[in-house]
């Protein structure tokens, strides 16, 4: 009986195509990915199965576990333009570089007799800051001003955008100003009832909680 | 390996030439695909699984003179607690038997399945008018635009029930997503955050204090 011969081929074979997609791939996740911003307090949102995702242009108001509040609004010239007007309706000075530094920061939670001192601080130890949130009693709600002025700036800014593409004939990118609340799922409401009453006092009445995403019941 | 250089010496042939080496232009991928794979992978999960949702909701425009709040709602009224408890009542509140109807009673119910129910029952002319939407469009009678417009109509039916949500200060906030999506679960579109009475505050801190 003759011996049947396999043919003998090398185990190894041509990784090229492979390598390829995968850098492929690779790159466009690093393209598309957008890293999230550094929070200044963890916190834990409650789960709904709401599939709505959430507004990329927005003045995003934050609610920690036990009760601080923090602000921040989108936008690297937005955030500059707002602690402008919020320097001069506080009289407070700050120079360039602290407006520059302001314009790269996330979520702030300190008052605003207190924010320059915070924008000096090493970023890396901003974290250990003593923030006690932006403070929003009745008499002193610097929290009704932060989100005043965000929404002025980045509505007109959502404007500017939008005239320019209108001149240049393209379609408009990014989407109008929204309003967040992002708040633990363990805060109090009724430091959350604050700050929406503070949205309502300015006659914002849609706003979106953010919450995550949580599969609903099948029917 | 992509490719094993073995036994091709390439050495001195006999005339005693020296010949440069043939060298294989291939070279070991395994590394490069592990790596690539390895960041492929890092991005993939970093992506996908950080996207947050929100939910959104609209807050009852609040009425330009509030001497005349509403009290004669017609409608459920949910009145959040510590301890994610919650408790309800039908109709307008009743602090003493008026008009021959008794005073306010609160009743418990448990979030979850217990509430669902509730609300699939309270609620069910809206649920069953949508049930019955969704069947045309899976048969293909209406598409995905006009189904959605027509399940938002369905939604503010004249009769579909209405419900309001209040809150004492010892609930969490977690409470409140958790009801307001349970709404959104059982197609319930008429409902109100609103502040709480100081008479309901008494009801309910009565209560639960027993």
């Amino acid at each position: 009986m003759p011996k049947v011969k396999m043919p003998r081929s090398s185990p190894s074979m041509d990784m090229t195509p492979m390598v390829d997609l995968a850098f492929l791939l690779v790159t466009f996740f690093i393209l598309t990915a957008s890293f999230k911003n550094p929070e200044p307090v963890q916190v834990l949102t409650p789960s709904s199965t709401s599939e709505k995702l959430m507004p990329e242009n927005s003045v995003l108001v934050t609610v920690s576990p036990d009760g601080r509040v923090f602000y921040t609004v989108s936008g690297y010239e937005v955030r500059q333009k707002v602690l402008m007007r919020m320097a001069e309706k506080y009289k407070i000075k700050f120079t360039n570089e602290q407006i520059k530094e302001f314009g790269k920061m996330t979520s702030i939670g300190v008052s605003m007799q207190n924010l320059g001192k915070f924008i000096d601080t090493e970023p890396s130890s901003r974290e250990k800051f003593p923030s006690k949130g932006i403070p929003m009693d009745s008499t002193n709600n610097q929290l009704h001003d932060w989100i005043q002025y965000g929404w002025i700036e980045g509505a007109t800014k959502y404007k500017e955008l939008k005239d320019d593409a209108e001149a240049a004939g393209r379609e408009m990118q990014g989407e109008p100003l929204r309003f967040a609340i992002k708040a633990d799922g363990q805060s109090n409401y009724i430091v959350v009832k604050e700050v929406i009453k503070t949205f309502t006092d300015l006659k914002i009445y849609r706003f979106n909680l953010l919450t995550n995403f949580e599969k609903a019941p099948t029917e | 390996m992509a490719e094993l250089n073995a036994g091709s010496g390439g050495g001195h042939k006999k005339d005693g030439k020296v010949r440069a080496k043939k060298q294989s232009t291939r070279v070991d991928m395994t590394p490069m695909v592990d790596l690539a794979f390895l960041l492929l992978t890092f991005f993939v999960l970093t992506s996908t699984f950080s996207q947050p949702k929100t939910m959104e909701i609209t807050f009852p425009v609040p009425p330009d003179n509030p001497e005349v709040e509403v009290t004669r709602v017609n409608g459920y009224t949910f009145l959040l607690t510590k301890d994610d408890r919650v408790f309800w009542y039908f109709g307008a509140f009743k602090e003493v038997p008026e008009n021959g109807l008794p005073a306010t009673e609160l009743k418990e119910i448990k979030f979850g399945e217990d509430l669902n129910k509730f609300l699939l029952d309270k609620n069910d002319k809206v649920v069953s008018e949508i049930k019955a939407l969704r069947k045309r469009r899976i048969s293909k009678e209406i598409d995905d635009t006009t189904f959605k417009r027509l399940s938002i109509d369905a939604k503010g039916l004249k009769e579909a029930a209405f419900f309001i949500v209040k809150a004492d200060d010892k609930a969490v906030y977690k409470n409140l997503i958790d009801l307001i999506d349970e709404f959104n679960i059982c197609n319930v579109g008429k409902y109100a955050v609103t502040d709480i009475m100081q008479s309901e505050l008494n009801l309910l801190n009565k209560v639960t204090t027993q």
